[in-house]
């Protein structure tokens, strides 16, 4: 296995005069699980299609599982598109062996895989049914158990999460892990930053087609300084020059940023000018605050109408 | 090469088998049965009234010396003309010939000829009168010679076949091959036209195009359709025989084409493969363009229309061997098959028919590559503008 599962440099994707992808940088490490996180219509899609070899950049270049020509490892991709799609006439196992067998799998033993697959994921009575007949939350789970019967290396899942119940998220954040837990590079793309901040070692913030972060969730939480938030039984006295210049005051209580030379230096001035600290909390910012910060608050603004729209839906 | 086929493969099973195990596929075996029965209801009550109408029956009002002459010289004259050119006679005694034929009367007769052998009188309408004067002159000339005119014999010696009926054979092998080519073609090569929309309306072709070639898509969906076109006309086929065995004393006499029986019906089966795929893989390149069912039966009328100038191109040549509109239908991707079966009846050179399907084939490759690459830029707005097409025609899957 190479050392990265995905590598990209420079992609750009144009569509009539709009640039859907505009020169975006990736690398995606063997065996972690990665998150490309922006609102809809950020060229998240885009960046996967481009990446599997659906659609060709037109400029970059990219290299999947070490080949800059996906199909030729298709057989070790899994691929769950945003827009779930399953012939309707087709049995449940039928499905996942026919999915198995479009990357290589053999026939019968994707229907052997199939049956079991189901049997494990709660589904085995719906084995023989038709697709159609299925409800919307089954027929997804049989998509994905499609895009894993042939046991790929590397999963990519658009917006996987789209359309499912909390419960049904939750199962598919324990697969995601079960798979990440085998040694599978898993990479998926999303608007809920919650389900990044869970599942991800590494994200890449997606906006208006350009990726303005790529690396670890730590990383991009760390790009904020904790918030600090103090409570003084004292309302003034020499301590207070002591607080950093960006310090809000409300009541007994200061918001302010970590500074730079951590919380003892602060401390002592606090007690030797007898401020008298009610309780201090140290926050370390989130990864909406971080994507606030990176993205721009526009894209953090549609980020959380999608999410809306998303729970609604549901 | 051994991945695009494999992937085919995989398409082409789960497309054959959805259209074999499906309802559908009942009613498209049936779909012949309906003209074949409108056309035989059609051809028995047409055949009836014909019968009726063509009797060409005439009465015969006069004694009976010149009723019972006249009606043993109607036999003679039939035995030698034909029953069709001699009006037939039927005796009938009255006073009022005119009666006979009047309005409201017995419509069965076209005229009455009465008076006398010596003095013979038709009645009748002007068109019916016109028609068969001479007819019946000629029959009474022949009831007043009586006997002493027996018909002159001239002997014969028979030969199997002559030079000009050979050619003349082979030819009507060559045209009724080329018309049951065009025929099935014309019926089965549309039903490509929808053959992505299943996909397209159900969002499976992510999927497809994520694991495999979008060229073997396309080539597994045509030979599926293939496949189910050949069952069709195996079971078409089959029956057509079986009716026609236990309906007549045996199958319809065609001249034996040039290039013999054996030879002319595998080659059909190898013409009618090419013409559809050559057809198929341009409809589907078209149809794949079309994202709804309104879009496909839009296009399937040009692309009808497309057929029939492809099977004149080639019927129009079938008289013309050797000639350069021949030559050009045979070369033509689209007419070729249909040209080169009428060849095969009236010629016995084998290798140019592998030359020919060589040449299909290539151009069935051509059109399947071109109708993914213009899938890939125009559905899937993936590779450039003209130049990407052209280059990607020539780059890797």
């Amino acid at each position: 296995m190479t050392a990265n599962a995905i590598e990209a440099h420079g992609l750009v994707k144009i569509f009539g005069r709009q640039r859907a992808v505009d020169g975006v940088d990736l690398t995606v490490p063997a065996g972690s699980i990665f998150g490309i996180l922006g609102p809809n219509g950020a060229g998240k899609t885009t960046t996967l299609r481009m990446l599997l070899g659906i659609v060709d950049p037109d400029e970059g270049t990219r290299t999947l599982l070490g080949t800059d020509h996906p199909l030729d490892v298709a057989r070790r991709v899994g691929y769950l598109p945003e827009e779930r799609g399953l012939y309707p006439s087709m049995k449940a196992y039928d499905a996942i062996a026919f999915m198995g067998a479009l990357r290589g799998l053999p026939l019968a033993e994707g229907r052997k895989r199939g049956r079991a697959m189901l049997e494990e994921h709660g589904l085995g009575k719906a084995a023989d049914k038709e697709v159609r007949t299925l409800s919307k939350g089954m027929a997804q789970t049989v998509q994905l158990l499609g895009t894993l019967v042939h046991e790929p290396e590397l999963i990519v899942l658009d917006e996987p999460f789209s359309g499912l119940d909390a419960l049904n998220q939750a199962k598919l954040e324990r697969m995601i892990r079960a798979q990440a837990a085998r040694g599978v590079t898993v990479i998926f793309s999303t608007h809920v930053i919650a389900h990044a901040e869970r599942l991800c070692e590494r994200i890449a913030i997606i906006a208006g087609g350009k990726v303005p972060f790529a690396g670890s969730v730590s990383e991009a939480r760390d790009r904020l300084r904790p918030q600090v938030r103090l409570e003084t039984r004292a309302l003034d006295g020499a301590w207070r020059a002591a607080l950093p210049a960006d310090a809000v005051p409300e009541g007994h209580f200061w918001h302010f940023t970590l500074p730079e030379t951590g919380v003892e230096p602060l401390l002592r001035a606090l007690i030797e000018g007898e401020a008298g600290i009610q309780s201090l909390s140290i926050e370390r910012p989130g990864l909406h605050d971080a994507f606030v910060a990176i993205a721009g608050a526009d894209a953090a603004r549609q980020l959380e109408e999608d999410q809306q729209q998303e729970s609604a839906d549901a | 090469m051994p991945e695009l086929l494999r992937a085919s493969w995989v398409i082409a099973r789960r497309d054959f088998a959805a259209i074999i195990f499906s309802k559908a596929f009942f009613f498209f075996l049936l779909g012949p049965i309906f003209p074949l029965a409108i056309g035989i209801a059609a051809g028995s009550i047409g055949g009836q009234v014909a019968r009726d109408i063509d009797k060409n029956s005439f009465a015969l009002v006069m004694d009976a010396a010149d009723s019972a002459a006249a009606l043993k010289a109607r036999t003679s004259l039939a035995t030698q003309l034909g029953e069709q050119r001699v009006p037939v006679l039927v005796a009938v005694e009255t006073d009022d010939p005119d009666s006979v034929i009047a309005s409201g009367k017995d419509t069965r007769y076209l005229g009455v000829l009465t008076g006398s052998l010596a003095e013979p009188r038709l009645i009748g309408t002007k068109d019916e009168v016109e028609r068969w004067q001479g007819p019946l002159e000629l029959l009474v000339e022949r009831a007043r010679e009586g006997d002493s005119a027996a018909p002159a014999r001239i002997a014969t010696r028979l030969v199997t076949e002559s030079s000009g009926s050979v050619e003349q054979g082979r030819l009507v092998t060559a045209q009724v091959g080329q018309a049951l080519l065009v025929l099935l073609t014309m019926l089965l090569a549309g039903m490509v036209l929808s053959n992505l929309v299943e996909e397209k309306t159900n969002k499976i072709i992510e999927i497809l195009a994520a694991a495999v070639p979008i060229d073997a898509i396309f080539l597994g969906k045509l030979f599926a359709m293939l496949g189910m076109a050949l069952i069709g006309i195996a079971c078409w086929t089959s029956l057509a025989l079986l009716a026609i065995l236990l309906a007549a004393n045996g199958l319809p006499q065609l001249p034996a084409p040039a290039i013999g029986w054996p030879a002319f019906l595998a080659l059909g089966v190898a013409y009618f493969a090419m013409a559809y795929l050559l057809l198929g893989s341009l409809f589907l390149g078209i149809g794949a363009m079309a994202s709804t069912v309104r879009e496909v039966q839009t296009l399937s009328m040009p692309a009808t229309m497309g057929q029939l100038i492809f099977f004149f191109l080639a019927s129009f040549s079938v008289t013309r061997l050797g000639e350069p509109i021949e030559l050009f239908a045979a070369i033509f991707p689209f007419s070729s098959p249909f040209a080169m079966l009428a060849r095969a009846a009236q010629q016995d050179a084998l290798w140019q028919h592998l030359l020919a399907l060589g040449w299909q084939a290539f151009w069935v490759l051509l059109l399947i590559r071109f109708g993914a690459r213009l899938f890939r830029r125009n559905v899937l707005k993936s590779g450039g503008g003209k130049r990407g097409l052209i280059a990607g025609m020539f780059g890797r899957a």
